[in-house]
């Protein structure tokens, strides 16, 4: 049998209902919310501050740190707070996803940290975290490129479908999750990790969807961030 | 001929195209890549001329030469005092720079300048390292004793001075307070009276959350009656 129609109506194509906001943390220098279907991430940046311990300081440029945390009560099933083996993963690979945009010549010898929340999990938490995360680090006001977006794309069962959800995941024929990390101007990939088996061709196919829901990605993104400083200047 | 894609004044977020074309030069908060020019952060779009260039909505302070800065005393080491004015780095305050008064070498260093005590400095330099040295030989560099410091945006610090200082002016007449404001966003408030000195915050804070709004001087004066 083959996968028809999903779960919940939508076209293969077709990313679940995202909304953004940026400055949702006073505390933090800049900050987002990212959601996307039932998934929530929320990021904060603080810095560029000191970076202690000394031997990690480097003089010729900034350095980016990301840490990614799922909070316990995010899944159905509690899970143990605190750093894991794959948080831990999820956090360098969020770094490395962002890491080609950030511009941190300006500030040698200090760290930018991102803190990625993710407060509500339903399947493409990492995607969440890293749009939620070029949010936050625009609103806290460091040098960018360019805005990242990241969403996942995969197979389920036999079709190609963009923004997976957790029942997709665990579709019981068989699925494969594919998280795509893109830079909008120049189309070049940041992130690209695969779980389960797909054909070279089918990847080809996928990764254009992913690109197609990116740039779609970015201009809620960027209205997110222009609906917070709207009314500034003039 | 260059194409400029937004007008001027518009607000722009990272990534966005601003100029396409070889004839228009990249200033401050935009970089060049391949022939456009790219905004770098959150801002308002300034074309002058040939020039293209970004008022910055968002960041922090980013020390320049020549300001006049209010720093607080983090720590000290044995040739000056290391203050925090806002930036990523601490500046330094080197001792012969600390005051125009002679200071013994052997000197107890807390006696002149202690922890967390605050003084407006002036920047005399800035190396691309992000060491910032700071001097307080000058008029009106001293020691600010007593009082509140509070900690706005650096980019809303024109606003809060106002037009030839006509803000400033207000909140220091009409709340009756000693009112000093970094370029850094440090601003230092003192008065005699508490309620006095809650009000000039609190006056404050307006301005930094409504600093776009028109007619602001006329609310403010309004607040204060």
């Amino acid at each position: 049998m083959s996968y028809t129609k999903r779960k919940d109506g939508r076209k293969f194509d077709e990313m679940r209902k995202i909304k953004a906001e940026v400055g949702v943390i006073k505390n933090a220098n800049g900050s987002a919310k990212f959601q996307i279907g039932d998934t929530i991430a929320i990021a904060a940046v603080y810095g560029p501050r000191n970076l202690y311990p000394k031997f990690l300081q480097n003089p010729e440029e900034g350095k980016l740190r990301c840490n990614y945390n799922m909070l316990s009560f995010s899944v159905d099933e509690r899970i143990r707070p605190g750093p894991s083996r794959r948080s831990k993963e999820i956090g360098l690979v969020t770094e490395r996803a962002l890491s080609p945009t950030v511009n941190l010549k300006e500030f040698p010898n200090a760290v930018v940290d991102v803190f990625v929340e993710i407060i509500q999990a339903d399947a493409g938490t990492r995607c969440a975290g890293i749009c939620a995360a070029a949010m936050a680090l625009a609103d806290a006001g460091i040098p960018m490129k360019d805005l990242v977006s990241a969403v996942s794309v995969g197979k389920v069962g036999d079709k190609l479908v963009v923004d997976l959800d957790k029942s997709e995941e665990d579709y019981e024929e068989g699925a494969t999750d594919m998280p795509v990390a893109i830079l909008p101007r120049s189309d070049e990939i940041s992130l690209l990790q695969l779980d389960g088996e797909m054909e070279a061709k089918e990847i080809i196919k996928a990764l254009e969807m992913a690109k197609k829901a990116c740039l779609e990605l970015n201009k809620i993104k960027k209205e997110a961030i222009r609906k917070k400083y709207k009314g500034e200047g003039k | 001929m260059g194409k400029i894609l937004v007008k001027n004044k518009e607000m722009v977020v990272p990534g966005e195209v601003i100029v396409e074309g070889m004839d228009y030069l990249p200033a401050g908060n935009v970089f060049r890549e391949n022939d456009k020019i790219i905004a770098e952060t959150i801002g308002l779009v300034n074309v002058d001329n040939r020039l293209v260039k970004l008022i910055p909505l968002t960041g922090f302070y980013k020390a320049k030469k020549n300001d006049v800065v209010i720093g607080q005393v983090r720590n000290i080491t044995f040739s000056g005092w290391l203050m925090d004015i806002g930036c990523s780095d601490l500046a330094t305050l080197n001792l012969r720079d600390a005051s125009s008064d002679f200071i013994d070498k052997k000197a107890d260093l807390t006696k002149i300048y202690n922890f967390n005590d605050t003084v407006i400095a002036k920047i005399t330099n800035v190396t691309k390292t992000g060491y910032i040295d700071l001097t307080m030989r000058g008029p009106g560099l001293t020691k600010l004793r007593g009082g509140r410091l509070i900690k706005v945006a650096a980019s809303k610090v024109p606003r809060i001075i106002g037009k030839q200082g006509s803000m400033i002016h207000i909140i220091k007449e009409k709340t009756n307070c000693k009112v000093i404001v970094g370029q850094n966003g440090f601003v230092w408030i003192q008065s005699e009276d508490p309620v006095n000195e809650k009000k000039a915050i609190d006056t404050i804070r307006l301005i930094e959350k409504e600093s776009t709004t028109e007619g602001l001087t006329e609310k403010v004066e309004g607040l204060l009656k």
